[in-house]
């Protein structure tokens, strides 16, 4: 589909034969995109007016959200390549209104949240059903104010309009955590993730306190003109890491991730590892690239080390669940690990002055937060599906699914071989660039830095490979083998809408994943927008891949694609016609003993046990074996997070002495009371002398 | 790309399918000379392939449309490998469609699909199969890559037609970086194709097996095909290994002279390679399967030295 | 690729290997085959003197690489290969840190020794001033070696290990050292092989057996 630009009066997409699509003639695509962020809130709004009704919440808001998301994508999209926009609005503070913003950047995110979110909601519109804990109404209030609010932060342009709509992504996706809020493993999850949220929302704060640098002015113009100096601008850095780290779940800010995405409903889980996070990796992008204007390249060893532990925790963490939405949220701290790797790569590459390999890997990691928006909304779309057909979570209770709920299961793999990194699907593609990337390290002319950095690629190769461990023991558990409890004959099959939203997401992998080209160019806008320069331009037909044209490393996922096909349709033709295809069904193998059972299968600790065998030292295990002489043998094994019970526990147990310890002011008598007032005027009548 | 050019990569792609059986077969022949045994002649695995394509297919009755798919698409993924991999020449129109990196990634895809099918059927041995082989997976690919990078800090590319023409373009030079990475590639090799010492390809313990237990279930025509995808596999890892570190005599044009030169050196360096391996086979002994990581982290170790001398060598 | 003569592609390739063989003997269990895989170095070395010599032209180096077979690869190995017979020790015992976990500390030291090495290399003019970087990470290992053994015996190799490390950085570096400096060096080596012997038998009188630990029961408190 070839797209033009927007002129100043109205915007035309056209199709390849010239004919005219779409035409719409409004002023321009910023409050295009402001009309849909409003339109999304009065969708939400008027979830209040039947609040109770399923079919009224489900059957038309969703999907007309849903459409809004779709359109937002479209406007995106088109208005990539025009230069940024403005837009002051009315509200706001007396001296700072909310400033708007839509350049390259803010349009490539607003891609993923509109193309992704479409999915999310058509199936959210066949997903909520009664009983959940909150009426549907307000789910549909929350769900979409949380829509709104993610949109608003990547066109905000000043740091209030930010900083609110950070708060209001951060408030209305607590309530979507906490939906079925009379459970209290969901409560306490709901709070340790508005906890953690609010240390970064002061982060993020602080940070743009710093990169003001003495204007007191906030808009992000100010900011971008502001001279900082090297200390200062340093410490702005960091700040905004932790900040954006704390939302993104980067270790060791993480611990709320995995407790926090299992406790929300599918759909909310979806949005929060698809979109969310993402929005913390915009942020960074923006703060690094944008505000700060030229990073120093140390700067950059920061996220790519932070991100690198995080990869692989993530994943081993995962590899060792038995939930299989926590092992889902744990694999989102990889992929953003992953992200923040890259993101360090080339803020480094930005430092030493190589901004081709810098627009590479900028690439390459928004490239593959497209992706995994796409990947990981379709799989906890799965797991929701799953959670409705058998009501189960726990992987040692499920198995076997693929013959009850076809649909989901074949969707699922799709998403399933993505995330593996396994051409010719998109997974690969974003670690494809990411590696090739990392090939430009030995010319970092720093001498430990230029040898550390391909030990770095090679951990990035291990998480990789790791993930496709984890994605095989996810895939195989929950939907192959035999069905580890009876009552999972019981179970069916998505429904319609669901099925359409699942395929939606799983069709966005595949497109991503062939048409690569296509999509570099787009992003190769923003890195032209943001200084660093696009790819160098090679005359290679459509379907090859060559993003450096004089290395000469191609990639045709297409070309995979049909070459297998080719030889899968004429190996089955060619085995047809020179022999036969006959089918005898019988038991399986059992080594002729008889009496093959599902509990013979592997469980999920199980197949993670290589992993915890490997990479100990990272759990804290507790485990519990059963001894001969049991009357009743138990065996337990409980995996801890390390981080929570050096860092986290002790900090908690310090606060709570230091709080008691100030709790003595509170005596409970007036008398006291009226002498803390009576000392506190005296003391400012005092000072005033 | 014009037909001429389309015509030798099927010609390769037919060379391949018809020459990896034989490959194994020479190893298994390699093997008993040096203990002293009889082997079954060289085109026995032709006929153990041939004979499973007329049985008739016994399928577990819980098995699903996966487990029947999966033999194809992995066979599939081979042959994809195998007309991608410049095994006899380097300027064919597929040759393009991959670089090193993307190779791997597609025997990764092939190792996904049968460990998910050895899982389908949902017994004890599959799973504990599916289980072993992505470890060794997961292990093997960091150290492949670091070979990748290796090789592509001395050709400029990552590419392995490029790679294989700029290395046999230069006069020859003790490199001890390729060394070290032609030491840690056969170590990923013996690692993948399930070889001595991290596995027996001729084990009938299930509780030994790793790459064996994939394939317990399968029968006839999926068996065949499994095997055939087997071999290929291992076809496969020996022409990028003999493209890397032993590029001499690929044909770099069309001209037949130099197609046929080109096949009849890769049949001589495939005979010694052949021999090599069973000669490696023969003086190991297979580790536990808690070794296996060990042998790899090795592999991974050679791997990174050689990066290491490479730049600090320069050579 | 630039065609280096054919003496130097050697030691670049020698180079390789020594640090190939610090690792193997950071990886080593078995005591004869590390005593072994010195023997082995001192023969590498040795090699690599005589082509530098060949290179060079200096006769002193000859004179080197005579001294470094007769006591590196002949005199010691024979000498502690009779201390293994005699005390009967055969096997290390577990590390300190398990084997993978030394294998990643030992790259982290050599990445440090390369980075360290480069300004070195630039300020000298050997034509095999790149070796440098080995050297010191030969040096390194060899003392992780000694910081990661339990018995004695392997430490002792860990010494010798180092100086061979010292000896291959001073040929990279400045064509080898004065011939007195050499020839003190290697006196004081034979020396301290000699009284170590003497008392690794004092230690397995005291304490029955040659592990370090037991050493540790000679502090005050005890």
């Amino acid at each position: 589909m070839a797209v033009h630009g927007s002129t100043t009066q109205s915007t035309t997409i056209r199709d390849f034969g010239g004919r005219c699509l779409v035409s719409y003639g409004f002023d321009s695509p910023l409050t295009l995109c402001l009309l849909l962020l409003t339109a999304w809130c009065v969708v939400g709004l008027a979830g209040l007016v039947r609040p109770l009704s399923i079919a009224f919440v489900g059957r038309t808001l969703f999907p007309l959200g849903a459409l809004c998301g779709a359109a937002l994508a479209v406007v995106a999209l088109t208005s990539l390549r025009n230069p940024a926009e403005h837009l002051i609005l009315p509200i706001g503070l007396p001296d700072l209104p909310v400033h708007l913003r839509l350049d390259a950047l803010s349009g490539a995110f607003l891609f993923l949240l509109g193309a992704a979110s479409t999915g999310i909601s058509i199936f959210a519109a066949g997903y909520f059903r009664q009983g959940e804990g909150t009426a549907p109404g307000l789910l549909c209030l929350q769900y979409h104010l949380f829509l709104a609010s993610m949109g608003f932060v990547l066109l905000a342009d000043d740091a209030y309009a930010f900083m609110l709509a950070w708060e209001t992504m951060a408030l209305s996706s607590y309530f979507l955590v906490t939906t079925q809020h009379r459970i209290p493993e969901i409560r306490q999850a709901g709070f340790l993730y508005l906890l953690i949220a609010h240390l970064g929302a002061i982060a993020i704060l602080l940070s743009f306190g710093v990169l003001q640098g003495g204007s007191w002015h906030f808009t992000f113009d100010a900011m971008r003109t502001a001279h900082l100096s090297s200390p200062w601008a340093t410490v702005a850095f960091c700040l905004a890491l932790t900040g954006f780290g704390a939302k993104a779940g980067l270790v060791p800010l993480h611990v709320w991730l995995p407790e926090a995405h299992p406790a929300a409903p599918s759909p909310v889980s979806a949005l929060m590892s698809g979109v969310m996070l993402k929005t913390a990796l915009y942020g960074m992008i923006r703060v690094s690239f944008d505000l700060l204007g030229q990073p120093i390249w140390w700067w950059g060893l920061l996220p790519l080390s932070l991100g690198l532990f995080s990869a692989l925790y993530g994943v081993v963490f995962a590899a060792a669940q038995t939930d299989m939405k926590r092992l889902l949220a744990y694999s989102s701290i990889e992929n953003i690990g992953i992200l923040f790797t890259g993101l360090g790569l080339a803020i480094v590459f930005t430092g030493v002055d190589m901004p081709a390999a810098a627009a590479l890997t900028l690439i390459a990691v928004m490239y593959h937060a497209m992706n995994h928006a796409f990947m990981k909304s379709l799989l906890f779309l799965g797991t929701g599906a799953v959670l409705h057909a058998t009501g189960e979570r726990n992987l040692g209770h499920l198995g076997g699914l693929i013959h009850r709920m076809p649909w989901v299961a074949w969707l699922t793999l799709i998403g399933v071989l993505a995330i593996a990194g396994l051409p010719p699907l998109n997974g690969f593609v974003s670690e494809w660039l990411l590696l090739q990337s990392f090939l430009f390290a030995y010319k970092v002319p720093h001498p430990f830095i230029n040898m550390l950095l391909p030990l770095g690629a090679a951990l990035l190769a291990l998480a990789a490979a790791l993930a496709g461990y984890v994605m095989v023991k996810f895939f195989g558990i929950i939907f192959l083998g035999q069905p580890r409890e009876p009552a999972l004959q019981q179970a069916h099959d998505a429904g319609f809408v669901e099925r359409l939203g699942l395929a939606w997401l799983a069709l966005g992998c595949m497109l991503l994943g062939f048409l690569p080209t296509n999509v570099i160019s787009l992003f190769s806008v923003v890195t032209q927008q943001l200084k660093l320069g696009g790819l160098p331009a090679s005359d290679a037909p459509w379907w090859l891949l060559v993003p450096i044209p004089e290395r000469q490393s191609s990639y045709a996922p297409l070309v995979f694609f049909a070459v297998i096909m080719v030889v899968v349709v004429l190996a089955i033709y060619g085995v047809r016609l020179f022999y036969h295809q006959r089918i005898r069904i019988g038991p399986a193998w059992d080594c002729g003993f008889g009496g093959l059972n599902s509990r013979m299968q592997d469980t999920a600790e199980g197949f993670g046990q290589p992993i915890r065998h490997l990479f100990q030292p990272l759990f804290a295990i507790v485990r519990q074996l059963p001894s001969p002489i049991d009357s009743k043998p138990k065996y337990r094994l409980q995996i801890g997070d390390r981080f929570w019970l050096t860092l986290y526990q002790p900090l908690g147990a310090l606060i709570r002495r230091v709080a008691d310890k100030v709790a003595w002011l509170q005596q409970g008598r007036i008398a006291t009371y009226l002498l803390y007032s009576f000392v506190t005027l005296v003391v400012l009548l005092a000072l005033m002398l | 790309m014009n037909v001429i050019d389309w015509i030798v990569q099927l010609m390769g792609i037919a060379l391949a399918l018809a020459a990896a059986p034989v490959f194994i077969g020479w190893v298994n022949q390699c093997r008993a000379w040096l203990q002293n045994k009889s082997a079954p002649s060289i085109l026995q695995p032709y006929r153990a392939i041939r004979k499973l394509f007329h049985k008739d297919a016994v399928i577990a009755e819980n098995a699903s449309r996966l487990f029947r798919l999966a033999p194809y698409i992995v066979f599939g993924a081979m042959v994809t490998a195998a007309a991608v991999i410049p095994s006899i020449a380097t300027r064919l129109p597929m040759t393009q469609a991959a670089d090193a990196i993307a190779l791997v990634g597609l025997l990764a895809t092939a190792r996904v699909f049968s460990s998910l099918a050895a899982m389908d059927v949902g017994t004890a041995f599959g799973t504990m199969g599916a289980r072993r082989e992505m470890m060794i997976g997961f292990l093997a690919e960091p150290a492949l890559l670091v070979v990748i990078f290796v090789v592509s800090l001395t050709c400029a590319t990552t590419a392995l037609p490029m790679i294989a023409e700029r290395l046999s373009a230069q006069n020859f030079s003790l490199n001890p970086s390729l060394a070290f990475t032609a030491v840690a590639f056969t170590m990923v090799l013996l690692a993948e194709n399930a070889r001595i010492p991290v596995d027996n390809p001729a084990t009938h313990l299930e509780l030994t097996m790793i790459h064996e237990a994939m394939l317990l279930e399968y029968s006839a025509r999926h068996l065949a095909l499994m095997e055939w995808a087997a071999a290929l596999k291992l076809f496969n890892y020996a022409c990028i290994g003999l493209a890397v570190f032993i590029p001499w005599g690929i044909a770099t044009s069309h001209a037949p002279l130099s197609l046929a030169v080109s096949v009849m050196l890769l049949g001589v360096k495939l005979l010694v390679l052949g021999a090599g391996l069973a000669l490696i086979e023969t003086l190991s002994a297979k580790l536990r399967v808690f070794r296996a990581p060990e042998f790899l982290a090795t592999a991974f170790l050679f791997a990174v030295l050689g990066l290491l001398v490479r730049l600090l060598l320069g050579a | 690729m630039n065609a280096l003569p054919w003496d130097l592609q050697l030691q670049n390739t020698l180079a390789a290997l020594l640090l190939l063989l610090s690792f193997a003997m950071l990886s080593q269990r078995r005591i004869v085959a590390l005593v072994d895989l010195l023997a082995l170095q001192g023969a590498l070395l040795c090699i690599a003197t005589l082509l530098l010599a060949w290179r060079t032209g200096s006769h002193h180096l000859y004179l080197s690489a005579a001294l470094t077979l007769g006591l590196k690869v002949i005199f010691l190995p024979w000498l502690l290969h009779r201390l293994i017979r005699r005390l009967g020790v055969y096997w290390d015992t577990e590390p300190l840190l398990n084997i993978a976990g030394t294998m990643l500390v030992g790259v982290l030291v050599v990445i440090f020794a390369f980075g360290l090495a480069q300004p070195i290399s630039a300020l000298a003019s050997t034509a095999t001033r790149n070796s440098i970087g080995i050297a010191v990470a030969v040096i390194l290992i060899a003392f992780l070696t000694m910081i990661t053994r339990r018995k004695a015996m392997s430490q002792v190799v860990g010494f010798l290990s180092m100086e061979n490390g010292l000896f291959f950085g001073a040929m990279s570096a400045t064509y080898g050292m004065p011939m007195i400096v050499e020839l003190g060096v290697a006196l004081d080596v034979l020396v301290a092989m000699l009284v170590l012997g003497v008392f690794f038998f004092q230690i397995r009188e005291q304490f029955d057996s040659l592990d370090l630990k037991h050493l540790e029961s000679l502090k005050e408190d005890q």
